[in-house]
């Protein structure tokens, strides 16, 4: 299968903080890849250099085919091809559901407003709230504002999603409404990266698990092989406080 | 003291002879003042320095200068100077409107910038990276998401700083221009009753003032119909 995203030797520094420390990934078309680890531990920065909403400092990026340097226009190229989900949604507060999901197919992909509206209708059907497309975000609970913003990033129709703490930010009951959309997902074939603290959606979703601590990525491995069996002791302490109650 | 009622009656439409004035001087030196203010709030914003220091110059000055001194400079100052009296600006600068519409835009523009930047600081970061992560390029994300968050979160102070200008129109009586105060000062010095004449005007800018306040207060509850109410 062809390699769709390619880090190799990355590093990040915030001022003198060594934020990501020579970090090496290839993800596969149609992977699943679940990246962990303690807070701080640099997930959130990795996958957010993925599609430049953080820049990295020294090593490199293809995604797509594309590198990724201060080039506007192949920045942009990528962002298209790339899906994005926040842990606090940030659904556009002043536009409706609908208008959220057809924005960046309409002045993105230049589509016609019916065109954008009814491939928003099929994403919004797809998880399960076609009903709330003319209400604004606030009407919406929060487990529906992450399943908006799911459609939002699917309608453009993108090669990869990222996934950053999708929920994070949600009640309890909230989560499996989110879990389930994104695990239908990845039946579909998507090739997705998510960093999540769900273990359950770790083990029955991923393909390979990234372990991440300080920086570095410490282990890569088969979601079997990592519950079962962590390699590193860092790995195994970090399971040990997550699953421990 | 003798307080005459009637007399209240009597200098009431005299005064709202100068409401002419006083509502083309707001509303001309008001949109002067936000061109003038987003033009200044780009600069403001923007990452290079040569472009951020003026316009914090400005900021500052105005500010930091009452407006009635900037009045004063602009009508009895500038014309001190031979080539200023020579310059193609001088048909406007020997006019007190002009010179009064000219000193209300420096000065609002440089505290509605203020005002306009503290909306965009507000919008959420968040959204701004939602705009990046969909491909939006700088122009749809500023179009689309910035400014139409920022004028929302702008508009109660935007609203304050509308009433201080129809406040601020007062001092254009200063130099000589027959607005409402200007009016009232007319009248009061005719016939020595400064009680009565001032509590006139007061009533027609207070009524003036509701009707600006109503005005944002509808404008900002159709903006925020997308907030939900709690």
């Amino acid at each position: 299968m062809a390699d769709i995203i390619v880090l190799e030797k990355m590093n990040k520094f915030y001022g003198t903080y060594h934020a990501l420390k020579d970090v090496d990934l290839t993800i596969a078309k149609g992977e699943k890849v679940v990246v962990c680890g303690p807070s701080g531990s640099g997930k959130s920065t990795m996958i957010r250099c993925i599609n430049r909403l953080e820049e990295h400092d020294s090593g490199r990026i293809v995604v797509g085919g594309e590198e990724l340097t201060d080039d506007e226009k192949k920045i942009d190229l990528v962002r298209r091809e790339v899906g994005m989900v926040f842990q606090s949604f940030n659904l556009f507060p002043h536009m409706t559901v609908l208008e959220n999901l057809t924005l960046a197919p309409r002045l993105v992909r230049k589509m016609a407003t019916g065109e954008a509206e009814a491939i928003a209708m099929k994403y919004l059907t797809r998880v399960r709230i076609p009903d709330q497309a003319s209400k604004y975000p606030s009407q919406l609970s929060g487990g529906q504002q992450q399943r908006v913003a799911i459609a939002r990033a699917l309608c453009m129709n993108p090669e990869v999603m990222l996934f950053d703490e999708p929920t994070s930010a949600l009640d309890p009951e909230m989560i499996s409404e989110v879990l389930d959309v994104m695990t239908d997902l990845a039946r579909e074939g998507m090739t997705m990266v998510c960093v999540t603290h769900e273990m359950g959606f770790a083990r029955s979703v991923a393909d390979r698990i990234v372990f991440m601590d300080q920086g570095e990525i410490v282990e890569v491995s088969t979601p079997a092989e990592f519950f079962a069996a962590p390699k590193s002791e860092r790995a195994r302490t970090f399971l040990g406080q997550i699953l421990a109650h | 003291m003798s307080f005459d009622l009637s007399l209240i009656a009597v200098s009431l439409p005299k005064i709202l002879q100068g409401l002419g004035l006083t509502l083309n001087l707001l509303a001309v030196s008001t949109l002067f003042g936000l061109i003038l203010a987003v033009g200044i709030l780009l600069m403001r914003l923007s990452r290079r320095a040569w472009l951020v220091w003026p316009a914090k110059a400005y900021i500052y000055f105005f500010r930091g200068t009452p407006l009635l001194v900037q009045l004063f400079v602009i009508y009895h100052g500038l014309p001190q100077f031979g080539f200023i009296r020579q310059s193609v600006l001088w048909p406007l600068l020997r006019e007190p409107y002009w010179c009064s519409v000219i000193a209300l835009s420096l000065n609002t523009a440089a505290y509605v910038s203020e005002i306009l930047r503290g909306g965009v600081l507000g919008v959420d970061k968040g959204l701004i990276e939602a705009g990046k992560a969909l491909g939006l390029s700088k122009f749809q994300r500023t179009s689309r998401i910035t400014a139409p968050l920022a004028v929302r979160l702008a508009l109660p102070a935007y609203s304050n700083e509308i009433v201080s200008m129809l406040k601020s129109t007062a001092l254009a009586s200063t130099v000589t221009l027959m607005e409402m105060t200007g009016v009232a000062r007319t009248i009061v010095a005719d016939t020595f009753a400064p009680y009565e004449i001032f509590i006139a005007a007061t009533i027609i800018y207070l009524v003036l003032v509701w009707i600006i306040q109503t005005g944002f207060t509808l404008v900002e509850t159709y903006a925020n119909r997308h907030v939900r109410k709690t």
